[in-house]
């Protein structure tokens, strides 16, 4: 069951692609332990010292494009991010984050609405999201049916050992 | 209704006779390969997380290290060793510094039809032989090395119809520039790009595979050519000889349609910091250089290493710019080596750097400074790619590439050959 998820928002642009989220240089790194303190580097070097457990990231279209590293979403899992809301996911992005229970959330209209450090409410399975610091209510994309149990079963790896 | 070629590979590796755009299906996999830019935690998962024996089958799962190769520290090479050591325990095929994975992938093991999954973005590259590849993270590419199956919806289909013939000095490369800048780099998302028309049926394997790994840059699940005698040719010349050939319906189902004529097509630059903010090089105006790259799973094949040589022979780089050259696999090299084309590059004064991802992956080799640019054949050019955050790398062709590093500024190739 996936609860309810309130956090505030950390806000960046169109095209945020997985070399920014986590550069190539920190990926054979052992472990996502070593890796996080670099998450977002290029883009704001702050971010993996200030983000706090339960964030939520709002980007733009085609958030998560490039390559198919798995370290980009893990990072963001690893420090506490609970969850990614965008107006588009680059589609290795999204598979990799449901495969490993961190919801990605699209919706077209809250990104404009938006602004740094607001309030976000996000009800994954009706598909809504509340912006608490502003009162205003968007809906969201609804999962299919089978991404969402994966996604319920903490990812693919809960979802096949469930199985 | 009919269906594409890449609707027809889903429908055959999922058991049915029919598939169609939006369906989530369960397909069995040919082929899996992984490289060393994830590897390590993939094996983490396999043995920690899903506790696996066995790999479905250890003919059809493919370990390669080509990312940092040689390693360039002693935690890299700890995880080279880790796949080693679970290569030779599992008995897979196992790679290490004798070509890009992609390269390696279609000189020794794809072949038209199939379904491969691969753990790296690029892997929509074997639609260069009518072959439905796509990119996929960690965890799902442990459960396929483990189940031999994958889940997938399948992707509506874009077509891009190409005709006319290239102008000297224009290659497959600024074709794919040109396109993926017209679309935009999600112009292709969760789609396939369909690759056909008159000029494509005269292409090369290596133009094909040119086109295809690209997709990726444009969102898309994978790119596709259909298999025809060219792509049969270059499997059989390599041993292999069962395949399945899938052709598009004509009452197959596009999202859309676009027309291309190669005749007005000039050299394209992708410019920092996204491969879709595409310009034709006569518009760039004056950007110097501080180093050149020829390589990668786009470019560095041998017909893009003939174009750099032709461009090179008997001439010098700018005294202060590095070009850097890494043949895309082992074949490709002694190829170049046979045909005198290491030699032109040594003579101008470039590098030559083992098979590798090298500069395009911006970790291991000729990585830039601040405020240093670069330009490459290389697939990506975000924001830090190649090195320091604020540095730039611009995209072009391997005969822009060249061109540019003698006169140490982005330069139109078309003034270099006949």
């Amino acid at each position: 069951m996936i609860n309810v998820i309130t956090g505030k928002v950390w806000k960046f642009g169109n095209d945020v692609d997985t070399d920014q989220i986590i550069p190539s240089q920190y990926l054979l790194l052992p472990n996502v332990e070593e890796m996080k303190q670099y998450t977002f580097e290029p883009l704001d070097e702050n971010f993996a010292s200030t983000v706090c457990p339960g964030d939520i990231i709002v980007g733009g279209e085609n958030f998560g494009s490039g390559s198919s590293r798995e370290q980009a979403p893990l990072v963001l899992k690893a420090l506490g991010v609970s969850a990614v809301v965008a107006k588009s996911f680059a589609r290795i992005f999204f598979r990799n984050a449901i495969n490993i229970g961190l919801p990605v959330v699209i919706c077209k209209e809250v990104y404009d609405a938006v602004e740094q450090k607001d309030t976000l409410e996000i009800d994954v399975l009706k598909g809504t999201i509340k912006n608490v610091t502003k009162d205003q209510n968007f809906t969201s994309t609804k999962l299919p049916a089978h991404v969402m149990n994966i996604l319920e079963a903490g990812g693919l790896i809960g979802f096949l050992n469930k199985k | 209704m009919g269906m594409t070629m890449g609707e027809k590979i889903l429908a055959r590796a999922s058991g049915k006779e029919f598939v169609k755009p939006g369906e989530i299906i369960t397909a069995k996999v040919d082929l899996c390969m992984s490289n060393d830019g994830t590897t390590h935690l993939n094996i983490d998962i396999f043995e920690k997380q899903l506790k696996a024996e066995k790999v479905f089958d250890p003919k059809k799962v493919i370990f390669i290290v080509d990312h940092n190769v040689p390693s360039e520290s002693a935690k890299t090479a700890q995880v080279h060793k880790k796949m080693r050591i679970f290569a030779q325990k599992h008995e897979i095929p196992f790679y290490e510094g004798t070509g890009v994975c992609h390269q390696i992938m279609i000189e020794d093991f794809v072949v038209p039809g199939q379904l491969v999954i691969a753990a790296d973005s690029h892997t929509c590259s074997y639609g260069g032989l009518g072959a439905f590849g796509t990119g996929v993270g960690c965890t799902d590419f442990t459960s396929v090395m483990n189940t031999g199956e994958i889940w997938l919806m399948v992707p509506e289909t874009l077509k891009f119809e190409i005709e006319g013939s290239f102008k000297a000095g224009v290659y497959a490369r600024d074709l794919i520039l040109k396109i993926i800048g017209d679309i935009g780099a999600n112009g292709a998302n969760y789609r396939i790009m369909e690759f056909g028309g008159p000029a494509v049926k005269n292409f090369t394997v290596d133009d094909r595979v040119v086109l295809c790994n690209m997709a990726v840059e444009a969102g898309a699940k994978t790119g596709l050519v259909e298999a025809d005698q060219i792509a049969i040719d270059y499997v059989k010349t390599r041993g292999r000889h069962d395949m399945n050939l899938y052709t598009s319906d004509e009452d197959a189902v596009y999202e859309n349609t676009y027309q291309y004529s190669l005749d007005e097509l000039e050299p394209m630059i992708a410019i920092p910091h996204c491969v879709d903010d595409v310009v034709g090089v006569t518009q760039i105006g004056e950007v110097k250089i501080d180093q050149g790259f020829i390589g990668s799973c786009n470019n560095g094949r041998i017909e893009e290493l003939r174009a750099a040589a032709q461009i090179l022979q008997g001439k010098k780089i700018d005294p202060y710019v590095k070009l850097l050259i890494s043949p895309a696999s082992k074949a490709v090299y002694l190829e170049a080596l046979a045909e005198g084309l290491i030699d032109i590059f040594v003579e101008s004064g470039a590098m030559v750097l083992n098979p590798n991802c090298s500069v395009c992956w911006g970790s291991c080799q000729g990585v830039i400074g601040e405020g240093e640019t670069l330009i490459s054949t290389g697939t990506r050019n975000f924001k830090g790619r190649a090195g320091h955050p604020n540095s730039s790398v611009y995209l072009a062709s391997a005969a822009t590439v060249a061109a540019s590093a003698l006169t140490g500024k982005i330069t139109d190739p078309r003034g270099f050959v006949v």
